[in-house]
């Protein structure tokens, strides 16, 4: 359920359009839904289309469109590595095994714990700062990394819990 | 010069109002004009996806010179005064359409002996015409489960084209719609998301907008190939749809109902669920007559072949020996 | 030192917040148009400076919004695209996060020369952070009074937001991107028609990149004329590189367009040579849909003549022996990298971003991953590398949108290239497969 600041959110965001676009708040909502609830459940999906007044099969259609979504379980962190060619031009690969061997999980795989998902996703606009990945839900990302840094970086992320 | 506009199709002119697609001009030219799979008369907004309808557009009208010549979908593209447009009567229109049903074949199942839809497949047709005698495909194949949604209706997602004309009929023809594209890229499926049924007075529709057998009449499946079931114009006083419609005969049994088509495949009158589905006896109906398929069709000129592309699955003797 | 445009202030610390940017001589561009200019004079302006669209495509700007309908009566829109996520291209993201009021101050010039009273820049929903920034910012200037109702006192009304995208590729083609804004699918649209009559919510819109958009203050501040004085020929003005790959220095440069590839290359005010003392090999120089050069011809063209960083030069030699400037995305691979690879990753991308609606791209892209993958992985044969050849030939012009070319293009040059590279993988499967990785990566969706 959407809390009642959520819903003033989504009615000013809803103010962004002109009468009747409603629909174009969707991907904002979306946003806001999976960082209330780490993922979109059919559940989810279908209380965002009770608030735009939207069929639900719209919304599937929507979230099941763009990668950021997160139509199964995730864990608390999302970690999606960039694996495309510029990146791999500086170690991409090498280091998403090297989060693989050092979490005890393969791409797309979530921690025993609950704590970690570990994602591969396509360019992030960061080709000259690579190694980097993003986690969500502010995603800010972490940019030049090294094995020593996935350490620093999981060390923290396992701290805060 | 006031609202028609002259164009030329392989050599032949016409004059059609402003406002006319190449595609539908050259229907009014009536032979040889392009095919389409995705593209729909009576369903708004369908079109520009399946790209068989490609022409090329070999001379641009002079009040808007844009650069030329260019491969254009002829279903989406208006018709402009002056245009010159080449369809069948270019290679480079050929080799484009061969390559695009390549593409569509690729993952294909190409399981035409046990489809219902087999005889009066779009894509069948087409790969008569246009495709090669063997694929060049050797990577795995897209594979989806077939799952009834509802009562009536199969879906047979790995035959799709994904030409989304199901999609917008039930966006304009009914209330509610509760099926859609989800996912996106060659994973893109026709779906309910989570598994429903398609309900409503005329979501069988569905069916006949279906280019392809993904959409299949579940009370129709396995009873018998098309080609070996005879056609009849008929009506019914029905207070949900016109009534008219078409009752697939074997003796005096029906065993199946369509739309009534036109020639290019599309449907005249879309009839409504309990028409289509609930009255399977001949005394519900008064027969007109038999139903002229047009020559085109493989039903009237009784060629059934195997597809051409070597099919995956072995001949199934049940379906073929009848 | 070249002359900067965009990035002059880049290091001024607080540059980010209003006080600091006016201090600088932000928003005047702002109080001039407003005030001084009508919304044709700007845009008169903006067709002499000969900015082109920094996009991709090129597209003159002033013409581009010569076409604006601006005789229907529907309202007008202004949309710029931050969607930026062609690999190799990271020059947007910077610009925002370091100068987010020049793209704000651009917003506001380009909407009211455009005659639009809403508009929208559309990020990429990866970059949530860049929104934060850019939404601050906004924020800032609407208290200043250069956005919202009447701004400086006069009858010009303008509301400016950030709408987030989802994570696709696609929507970074701009009818994407508008059915994106209207919370569909990025499905790209036919085209036509085209968004300057039938834009967003069918209304007659303007899409144009961060970058060509945040060139807009300095021409009306400086004046047209003084922009075309910049640069070459055709190309006139600044353009922001992104350089990445084997280089000694990767990060964003603002050039003069007109410098020479080498010097780009090679000097220490720029990418600083190539990384590790080693050898070039081969680069992509705007963004990974551009045809790729192997050294010698991206440094001098077919001709002999020096490559020069102008739209023109790259494109000497049409796909035969030349690229394009495209997004600015300069990649560069030294004698290390493998061709066979780096183009298997690069169909992989166009593969999962393609959003599938048209037969070509949809099933295309997939074909080429699928071949280069076994190619890659040592189970090619010699007839694989003419059959990429031709699926990319097959897909090349027939699609909806240039999503198709943008797949085709790389398959078609790094075959035409590096030909010797993809028949030694086939010949010698164990040649040049990546062997210190211990598992494939990943094909998951
Ligand atoms: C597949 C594809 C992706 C694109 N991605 C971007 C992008 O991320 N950013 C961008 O500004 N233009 C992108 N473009 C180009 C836009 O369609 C459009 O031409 C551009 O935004 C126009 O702005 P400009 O004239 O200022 O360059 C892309 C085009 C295609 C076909
Ligand atoms: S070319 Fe690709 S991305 Fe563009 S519309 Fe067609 S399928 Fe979609
Ligand atoms: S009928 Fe024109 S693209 Fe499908």
């Amino acid at each position: 359920m959407f809390s009642e600041s959520r819903l003033n959110q989504i009615n000013e965001i809803v103010k962004r359009y002109p009468e009747g676009r409603h629909k174009s708040a969707l991907l904002p909502v979306l946003h806001l839904a999976q960082e209330d609830h780490g993922w979109l459940s059919i559940d989810t999906m279908n209380e965002v289309a009770g608030v735009l007044n939207l069929e639900p099969i719209e919304v599937y259609e929507v979230a099941s469109f763009y990668t950021m979504f997160h139509l199964k379980p995730v864990g608390k962190y999302v970690l999606e590595v960039c694996r495309t060619g510029p990146c791999c031009t500086v170690g991409a690969e090498e280091l998403v095994q090297y989060i693989e061997d050092k979490l005890h999980i393969q791409v797309g795989e979530t921690t025993a714990d609950g704590l970690f998902t570990l994602k591969t996703v396509e360019c992030l606009a960061a080709c000259g700062t690579g190694p980097v990945l993003q986690i969500g839900p502010e995603y800010k990302y972490r940019e030049n990394l090294t094995p020593q840094k996935i350490d620093e970086l999981i060390d923290e992320l396992r701290a805060k819990g | 010069m006031s609202d028609q506009i002259k164009i030329t199709i392989d050599g032949e002119s016409i004059e059609v109002p402003k406002g006319t697609t190449i595609l539908q001009a050259a229907r009014m030219i009536g032979k040889n004009y392009p095919p389409a799979m995705c593209y729909y008369t009576p369903l708004k907004n369908t079109g520009g996806k399946c790209r068989v309808c490609l022409v090329k557009v070999a001379q641009a009208s002079e009040a808007n010179p844009r650069p030329m010549p260019k491969l254009v979908a002829s279903c989406l593209t208006q018709a402009e005064h002056g245009m010159v447009v080449e369809n069948e009567s270019s290679p480079e229109v050929l080799e484009a359409r061969n390559g695009v049903v390549e593409f569509l074949l690729i993952n294909h199942p190409l399981d035409c002996p046990v489809c219902d839809q087999a005889g009066e497949c779009d894509l069948q047709n087409l790969s008569f015409e246009h495709g090669r005698s063997e694929t060049r495909y050797e990577e795995g194949r897209r594979e989806f489960d077939k799952i009834d949604i509802g009562p009536f209706i199969q879906l047979h997602m790995t035959r799709c084209i994904l030409c989304y004309r199901c999609v917008y009929l039930a966006d304009q023809l009914t209330e509610k719609r509760v099926h859609g594209v989800i996912n996106r890229g060659d994973v893109s499926e026709i779906s309910t998301y989570i598994q429903n049924a398609i309900e409503n007075d005329f979501s069988g529709n569905i069916i006949d907008v279906c280019p392809v057998g993904a959409l299949t009449d579940k009370t129709y499946r396995f009873k018998q190939r098309v080609w070996f079931s005879k056609p009849f114009d008929a009506h019914r006083d029905c207070p949900k749809c016109t009534g008219k419609s078409v009752l697939w005969m074997k003796g005096q049994d029906i065993i199946r109902i369509t739309s009534r088509k036109d020639k290019f495949g599309e449907v005249i009158d879309f009839i409504c669920n309990e028409c289509r589905f609930d009255h399977k006896e001949p005394h519900h109906w008064v027969i007109e007559g038999p139903r002229d398929m047009g020559e085109e069709s493989v039903i009237s000129a009784n060629k059934y072949e195997l597809p051409v592309v070597s099919p995956a699955v072995n001949v199934d003797a049940k379906f073929v020996s009848e | 030192m070249g002359r900067k445009i965009l990035l002059e202030h880049i290091d001024v610390p607080g540059i980010q917040t209003l006080d600091v940017y006016r201090k600088m001589g932000g928003y005047n561009a702002v109080t001039k148009a407003i005030k001084n200019m009508s919304a044709d004079e700007i845009v008169e302006e903006v067709k002499k400076s000969g900015l082109r669209g920094r996009g991709g495509a090129g597209f003159p700007t002033g013409m581009k919004w010569s076409f604006l309908d601006k005789k229907s009566d529907k309202p007008r829109y202004l949309v710029c695209n931050a969607d930026e996520s062609e690999p190799g291209t990271f020059k947007d993201r910077y610009l925002m996060e370091k100068l987010p009021h020049i793209l704000i101050e651009g917003m506001i010039c380009s909407s009211y020369a455009l005659g639009a009273n809403t508009s929208y820049i559309y990020v990429r929903g990866e970059m949530m952070y860049v929104i934060k920034i850019l939404e601050k910012a906004i924020q800032e200037a609407y208290q200043a009074g250069f956005l919202g109702k009447n701004i400086l006192g006069s009858d010009y009304s303008l509301d400016l937001y950030v709408q987030p995208g989802g994570g696709a590729y696609i929507c970074g083609e701009e009818t994407a991107l508008l059915e994106s804004l209207e919370g569909k699918r990025g499905n790209p649209r036919n085209k036509p028609p085209f968004p300057a009559l039938w834009g967003l919510y069918g209304c007659p819109t303007v899409v144009n990149n961060v970058e060509t958009i945040a060139d807009v203050p300095w021409i009306i501040n400086n004046g047209g004329e003084a922009y075309a004085g910049i640069g070459i020929g055709k190309s006139t003005g600044t353009k922001l590189i992104s350089a990445c790959g084997n280089i000694n220095k990767p990060g964003v440069y603002e050039i003069e367009l007109g410098i020479s590839v080498e010097e780009f290359l090679n000097s220490d005010e720029y990418c600083g040579g190539i990384a590790n003392g080693r050898k070039l090999k081969a680069v992509v120089a705007g963004g990974s849909s551009v045809p790729i050069l192997p050294a010698d011809l991206i440094l001098t063209t077919a001709n002999g003549e020096k490559r020069l960083m102008t739209y023109e030069s790259l494109g000497d030699g049409g796909f035969v022996s030349g690229t394009m400037l495209g997004s600015g995305g300069f990649i560069v691979y030294d004698d290390q990298q493998c061709i066979v690879r780096n183009l298997w990753n690069f169909t992989r991308f166009y593969h999962h971003e393609s959003c599938g609606q048209c037969s070509p791209c949809r099933e295309g892209t997939g074909w080429m991953e699928k071949v280069l993958h076994r190619i890659e992985n040592g189970h090619g044969k010699l007839s694989d590398i003419d059959l990429l050849v031709d699926v990319a030939k097959k897909i090349e012009g027939k699609t909806i949108c240039p999503l198709g070319e943008a797949a085709a293009w790389p398959v078609a040059s790094a075959i035409r290239h590096f030909r010797a590279d993809f028949e030694e993988h086939v010949r010698n499967p164990d040649s040049c497969v990546k062997k210190h990785l211990h598992r494939e990566m990943a094909h998951a969706h």
